[in-house]
């Protein structure tokens, strides 16, 4: 009996709790390894080096789960090769990322200068030309409709968490909402030219309309986040504020509103970044001019994504020098709207709602 | 200890003062105003468009009827998406997995702050690198394609030098929607419950495992409707694709040509729109009204799959 007893012990003793596994080190071995054959192959048989690349990826594929197996069993190995997958996905995945900051970057320095900056296009042929006529139709457009979109979305919202909640409207409202987050933005361009078709006849071409196509597409992602914002106002300082006697409005005004502005300007920063670099709507109702035009609600005027568009597929005679033009746009047009997203990021942090999540 | 039970206040009325009822309406009023302008949305483009059913001829680009022009169009839109699609998706899951399960905490904080700022960049400065950089270095692959594999109908040559092809803009398609389809996913893998991860892990499940048992089935409605609300930004994309297609109104599977690949809804209208007068605008209307029906129908299916993922 005694004997039984110490023989179970002992066997227990030797049952290991952890299975054998390979070095931490492994994976990395291995991707040299197999790096190193690959680049053996590819020196023999001359190929490429994406080539290499690709053999190196397939040799690990396969060598490093077959040794995983050997030495781990067969569901590690597995494990192995999703990792493996999911991190060359990832990588897939960054290398046009990286290539399009890394372009716009390249090419679109070069031309910046204060010339770049301070003329427009007005009978420049070639060089020598700027995009200050674009830089004011983007600042102006954006302006106007963010001055339109801020106050109906951030009512609209009030309306929706305050008032409406559950009545019929509310839900219509919200409904809508998500129907209008989904309008194709040419859609939004062709109804701001009908729109003023109507009422300056065919053929028109107003910034003032491009400020209203842009709304149509700004005025939901306010609604959304101020939706989100106000929902996180907590009921106790509603109920507070009622207690003391305050009407309705002005506690919703004083103190659910200034609860959550920290979020609502985030919200809105980051609509203003969407929108500053649409396209196709301002290619319909607010064309395209070379001139500086400041006035909104007269004639042509060009925005940022205008510009680059128009120097790409009507480049006329200096093809390459309108493809500079374009790439410095793009270069100015991408820290205009990554300056915009930092701006929101840093507001929300530093006056994130304390009752957040 | 007496109990006094609160006063019948009925918050939902107006207390009768002015300013409450000012606000009230002026707060109702812009609720309405949004319906109104989506109205108005439906309503014009209803009624620029709709004449232009009876449109044939020069009216209709050469075509003998409406939908002989719009029905190429949609097929090249539903083809670029398609594509887009099926390259951004595996993608961005994997990216997603990245940022949420694989990458350590600090580097997996910056990346997720990276790829919401690529998504922020505008879609014409992907169009313009689609255009002067990605297809210009596609040709070698292409050419490849036609060589070994011309036999197949999607990839018959000749390849043009620009390499302006279906499968370049299907290619900038799915650069574009890859980082929106990541924060979302991200997003909704971030959500899983700790305790269902923590279990399958207790349980002896490699990581693998735990995201196949746990995350996934928890993350599946989120992940569709991500797809879709990608699905739903690739058709409606005006500007990569007018800037590396040119307009033609062609069905083809090609995907390496020029000269037979199909064309998009958007960019036929961006490309067009700046010429066209009278019923050719109204053509060019209702084709945007095909496209928003198409957008609103893809919207409408992810945001009702991600709603029923909440509920269940």
């Amino acid at each position: 009996m005694a004997d039984l007893q110490t023989a179970q012990s002992l066997e227990r003793q030797s049952m290991p709790l952890t299975g054998a596994s390979l070095p931490r080190q492994a994976p990395l071995l291995a991707a040299v390894i197999a790096g190193g054959i690959a680049a053996l192959i590819a020196l023999l048989g001359g190929f490429g080096w994406v080539a290499a690349i690709f053999v190196a990826w397939l040799l690990l594929l396969v060598g490093l789960p077959l040794w995983s197996r050997a030495v781990e069993g067969g569901r590690r190995a597995v494990d192995r090769i999703v990792t493996l997958l999911v991190w060359s996905a990832f990588a897939l995945a960054m290398i046009p990322l990286v290539s399009l900051v890394w372009t716009v970057l390249s090419k679109g320095v070069g031309i910046l200068s204060s010339q770049f900056f301070n003329n427009s296009m007005r009978g420049v042929l070639g060089e020598g030309g700027g995009i200050y006529h674009a830089i004011m139709g983007t600042l102006i457009i954006t302006a106007l409709a963010t001055v339109i979109s801020v106050p109906i979305g951030v009512l609209t919202a009030v309306y929706l968490v305050e008032y409406g909640k559950t009545s019929r409207l509310a839900q219509v409202i919200t409904f809508l909402v998500d129907v209008m987050t989904g309008i194709p933005s040419i859609v939004a361009g062709l109804f701001a030219y009908a729109l003023f078709a109507l009422f300056f006849g065919p053929g028109v071409r107003m910034g003032i309309g491009g400020a209203v196509a842009l709304s149509v597409l700004m005025v939901p992602i306010v609604v959304r986040a101020a939706e989100e914002m106000l929902k996180l106002v907590p009921d106790e300082l509603r109920e507070a504020s009622y207690a003391l006697g305050v009407p309705k409005w002005r506690t919703i005004t004083k103190v659910v509103l200034p609860t959550a502005i920290a979020g609502i300007v985030t919200g809105v920063t980051l609509a203003v970044a969407r929108v500053a670099g649409e396209t196709a709507p301002l290619l319909i109702i607010a064309g395209f001019t070379t001139s500086t035009n400041l006035d909104p609600f007269n004639d042509r005027m060009t925005t940022l994504p205008v510009f680059i568009f128009y120097s790409i597929t009507e480049p006329g005679l200096h093809a390459d020098a309108m493809a500079d033009y374009a790439w410095g746009a793009a270069l100015v047009l991408v820290a205009i709207v990554m300056f915009l997203n930092v701006v929101a990021r840093v507001v929300g942090g530093l006056f994130a709602p304390k009752t957040g999540r | 200890m007496t109990v006094t039970a609160p006063p019948e206040v009925d918050r939902e009325e107006s207390t009768g003062r002015v300013g409450d009822v000012v606000f009230a309406g002026i707060s109702r009023g812009s609720a309405i105003v949004i319906m109104l302008a989506l109205a108005g949305v439906a309503v014009f483009l209803l009624q620029q468009g709709l004449p232009a059913l009876g449109n044939h001829g020069e009216a209709a680009y050469g075509k003998d009827n409406i939908w002989a022009f719009v029905w190429p169009l949609l097929f090249g839109t539903l083809l670029a998406s398609v594509i887009a699609m099926l390259i951004a998706a595996p993608l961005a899951i994997g990216v997603a997995l990245i940022i949420s399960h694989y990458a350590p905490r600090p580097v997996a904080k910056v990346l997720g702050w990276l790829i919401d700022l690529l998504a922020a960049i505008p879609s014409v400065v992907y169009g313009l690198w689609g255009i002067q950089f990605l297809a210009l270095n596609m040709v070698p692959v292409y050419k490849w394609f036609d060589a070994h594999a011309g036999w197949i109908p999607f990839f018959e040559g000749p390849v043009p030098n620009s390499g302006r092809t279906m499968f370049t803009a299907g290619l900038v398609l799915a650069v574009m929607a890859l980082p929106i389809i990541t924060a979302i996913c991200r997003e909704v893998f971030a959500q899983t419950p700790l305790m269902h991860q923590e279990a399958a892990l207790a349980l002896g499940a490699t990581r693998w495992e735990m995201i196949r048992l746990a995350v996934f089935p928890y993350a599946r409605s989120g992940m569709m409707s991500a797809v879709l609300l990608g699905l739903g930004r690739a058709l409606g994309e005006t500007m990569a694709v007018a800037l590396v297609l040119a307009p033609t109104l062609i069905v083809s599977f090609n995907l390496i040509t020029a000269e037979r690949s199909s064309s998009t809804i958007a960019a036929n209208i961006a490309l067009n729109f700046g010429n066209a007068s009278g019923s050719k605008i109204d053509t060019l209307i209702f084709s945007g009204l095909v496209l928003f029906v198409i957008t609103f129908a893809v919207n409408f299916l992810g945001r009702s799959i991600a709603a029923r993922g909440q509920r269940g």
